[in-house]
């Protein structure tokens, strides 16, 4: 699990270490582990993923042992332990997503992207999931997108083409 | 039309602001609660309101916070339960994406009553946006003298902070939700003791779900007694409904507590009847660990009674023809739809969102999910409908949380209620990877056969 794909040289930037200072002193003197989610995704937002060396500097930061970092970040299905594309679609799959058609939108962004669920396109710009019920039931099908979360609803074939096209055209 | 509270404002442009809101009458809970009464006073409001835990168990709010220790010099904390996971429910999403201020003048009324002077926002990480919108609601709140030192001119002082969560059901549970906002993993504790003895940092707390708290200020506003001269019985006040499924007009809706279940799906006021012109099948009425109910059986009540959109009607009949309110999570089938694939749907939820604790609900679980697989897709077997039932009865009540039970339901329902729909997908295995099975007979006013 914790293989390194690369090994990356981490730095946390000035702008990162003040965000993370901000947020410890939202919790009592010595809770200071209490900021390890927040801060967990402050470092994906910036890095696209945890790495490794990332989860050893966080632990430094808040002083505890590496190890409870790890257990955190692979017990909670929003930390990505390894590179994705640049927009991770994240299709909600879950039963009342299915009622309206939700399994069949996700095959459909599997077929146009041409990867399995999980893997990357070619031009490391795609990926896409399965995630379970994102609090949106009434407006499926539905896919998010990280690290701000944007949501789209009511999907259709025609949307996703045009979801797709959208991101591209931005790179 | 059925009275708003929580609602009245939601089409009004700006409400989203604390400007527009104010000018709503926003706010003034927080006034009356400070300026004139004591947090016993506001305890007392809560309690003759007779408001119940919007987040799925229906426990009486004010009773909660009456139970809550108070040892000399140790913090005492509110927490919100905005980790909203259960499938089926939405209501909390939108309302804090809508009337953000909502949650945060109910979040500082609640901490008042409860003494607490550092509360926080547990919110799924998922809703960035929405932890963006309550970030922006709280600084405009503080920079209104609403929240910070000496509020108000009163000497009482409350820090508010969002928490995200980091993508797991079991949080929602609320001490697997205290472990997570301490930095650990999900583990739901083993109770006793309970948060009001020994929450958050081993102190006192309360942790409620975002739409009781948001209730916390109409009810200041207009009184606990008023409050509760809406709705039936021991159901009271109004409740948000996630309305989601095959039906006219998906949304959120604030209902009196007490229209029938036959209005809420039919009439256009609510969800404006089945979608596509079909018929309505079955209803999962509280998010997705209630119990499944066919058509015939959500409409009626085993004795023919309308059945009401309250605790006790729902659960009407117990578990052999009954389900629960849980948190509002109103999930409508047509007849187009297969009741052994949402089983199947269901249980691999579970499966991936145990904790993984107890063996009972981690292994059962994943047995169910595999089971139901085979089941759906057309390899099953006559035996594995019972090894089913026998599975979730061995789940049920041997778990440390209710998430067993949770998983365990869905199960036993979707079987007891929908026997023959299993047996057809043994006895059709072509026909069952290809069709689905329709609305056979549940439509009737006779009931399925049921084992109590
Ligand atoms: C597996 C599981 C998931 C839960 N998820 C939620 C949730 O997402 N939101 C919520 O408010 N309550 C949830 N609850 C209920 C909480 O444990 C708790 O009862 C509730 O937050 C109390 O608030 P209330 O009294 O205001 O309803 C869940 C319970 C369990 C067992
Ligand atoms: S019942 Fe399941 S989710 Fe709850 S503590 Fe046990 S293993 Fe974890
Ligand atoms: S089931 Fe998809 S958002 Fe709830």
């Amino acid at each position: 699990m914790l293989r390194v794909e690369e090994k990356q040289e981490i730095n946390f930037s000035a702008d990162l270490l003040n965000k993370c200072g901000e947020i410890v002193g939202r919790y009592p003197e010595g809770k200071q582990k209490s900021a390890l989610l927040p801060i967990l995704h402050e470092v994906q937002a910036v890095y696209g993923w945890v790495s490794p060396e990332a989860m050893d500097k966080v632990a430094e930061f808040l002083d505890i042992q590496p190890i409870e970092v790890y257990e955190v970040a692979t017990f909670y299905t929003m930390f990505f332990l390894k590179p994705q594309g640049k927009y991770v679609l994240e299709v909600c799959r879950t039963g009342p997503c299915c009622l309206v058609g939700a399994e069949k939108i996700m095959d459909y962004i599997g077929e146009k992207l041409g990867v399995k669920e999980g893997e990357v396109t070619e031009d490391g710009l795609f990926s896409y999931r399965g995630v379970e019920c994102l609090a949106a039931c009434g407006y499926a099908p539905v896919l998010q997108i990280g690290p701000e979360y944007t949501f789209y609803e009511n999907l259709t074939k025609e949307s996703v083409d045009q979801l797709i096209e959208d991101l591209k055209k931005k790179n | 039309m059925g009275r708003k509270l929580l609602l009245e404002h939601i089409n009004v442009p700006g409400i989203n602001t604390f400007e527009v809101y104010r000018e709503k009458g926003g706010y003034k809970a927080v006034e009356k609660a400070i300026k004139t009464m004591s947090t016993d006073d506001v305890i007392e409001e809560v309690k003759k309101s007779g408001l119940r835990g919007r987040g799925g168990a229906g426990f009486p709010t004010g009773m909660k916070w009456s139970f809550l220790a108070k040892p000399e010099g140790v913090p005492r904390y509110l927490v919100c339960n905005a980790d909203e996971s259960e499938p089926g429910t939405f209501k909390d999403r939108y309302l804090m994406t809508h009337i953000p201020h909502a949650l945060i003048e109910g979040m500082i009324v609640a901490s008042y009553a409860l003494g607490a002077n550092t509360s926080y926002i547990y919110v799924r990480g998922e809703m960035m946006p929405q932890i963006r919108i309550l970030e922006k609601a709280i600084a405009e709140a503080k920079a209104a003298g609403f929240l910070g030192e000496n509020i108000l001119g009163s000497g009482y002082h409350l820090e508010l902070y969002v928490q995200p969560g980091g993508g797991a059901y079991i949080c929602g549970e609320e001490t697997a939700l205290l472990e997570s906002l301490e930095g650990k993993r999900g583990n739901p504790r083993i109770k006793p003791p309970f948060p009001a003895i020994a929450g958050l940092y081993g102190c006192p707390t309360v942790v409620n779900n975002v739409e009781s708290i948001a209730t916390t200020v109409p009810i200041i506003n207009i009184g606990g007694e008023e409050y509760a001269k809406i709705g039936v019985g021991r159901s009271t006040g109004t409740k948000l409904i996630s309305a989601s499924g095959n039906i006219n007009k998906p949304g959120v809706y604030e209902i009196e507590l007490g229209v029938t279940v036959e209005d809420f799906i039919y009439s256009d006021e609510y969800c404006g009847g089945i979608a596509n012109g079909k018929k309505l099948k079955a209803v999962v009425a509280g998010g997705s660990s209630v119990p499944i109910l066919p058509a015939n059986l959500i409409l009626n009540t085993i004795n023919g009674e309308k059945r009401l959109m309250t605790y006790e009607s729902l659960s009407d009949g117990g578990f052999a023809t009954g389900t629960m309110l849980g948190s509002g999570g109103f999930v409508v089938f047509d007849e187009d739809q297969c009741i052994v694939r949402n089983t199947w749907n269901f249980s691999r939820f579970y499966h991936h969102e145990s904790c993984g604790q107890c063996s009972p609900c981690r292994e059962g679980t994943g047995w169910m999910e595999k089971v139901l697989h085979r089941l759906e897709y057309g390899h099953g077997k006559m035996s594995d409908i019972d090894l089913l039932v026998d599975v979730s009865k061995k789940i049920e009540g041997n778990t440390i949380c209710p998430l067993g039970d949770a998983a365990a339901w869905p199960v036993a329902s979707a079987i007891r209620h929908f026997r023959d729909e299993f047996e057809w997908h043994v006895t059709h295995p072509e026909l069952a990877v290809k069709q689905n099975y329709g609305l056979a007979h549940y439509a009737d006013p006779l009931p399925a056969p049921v084992e109590a």
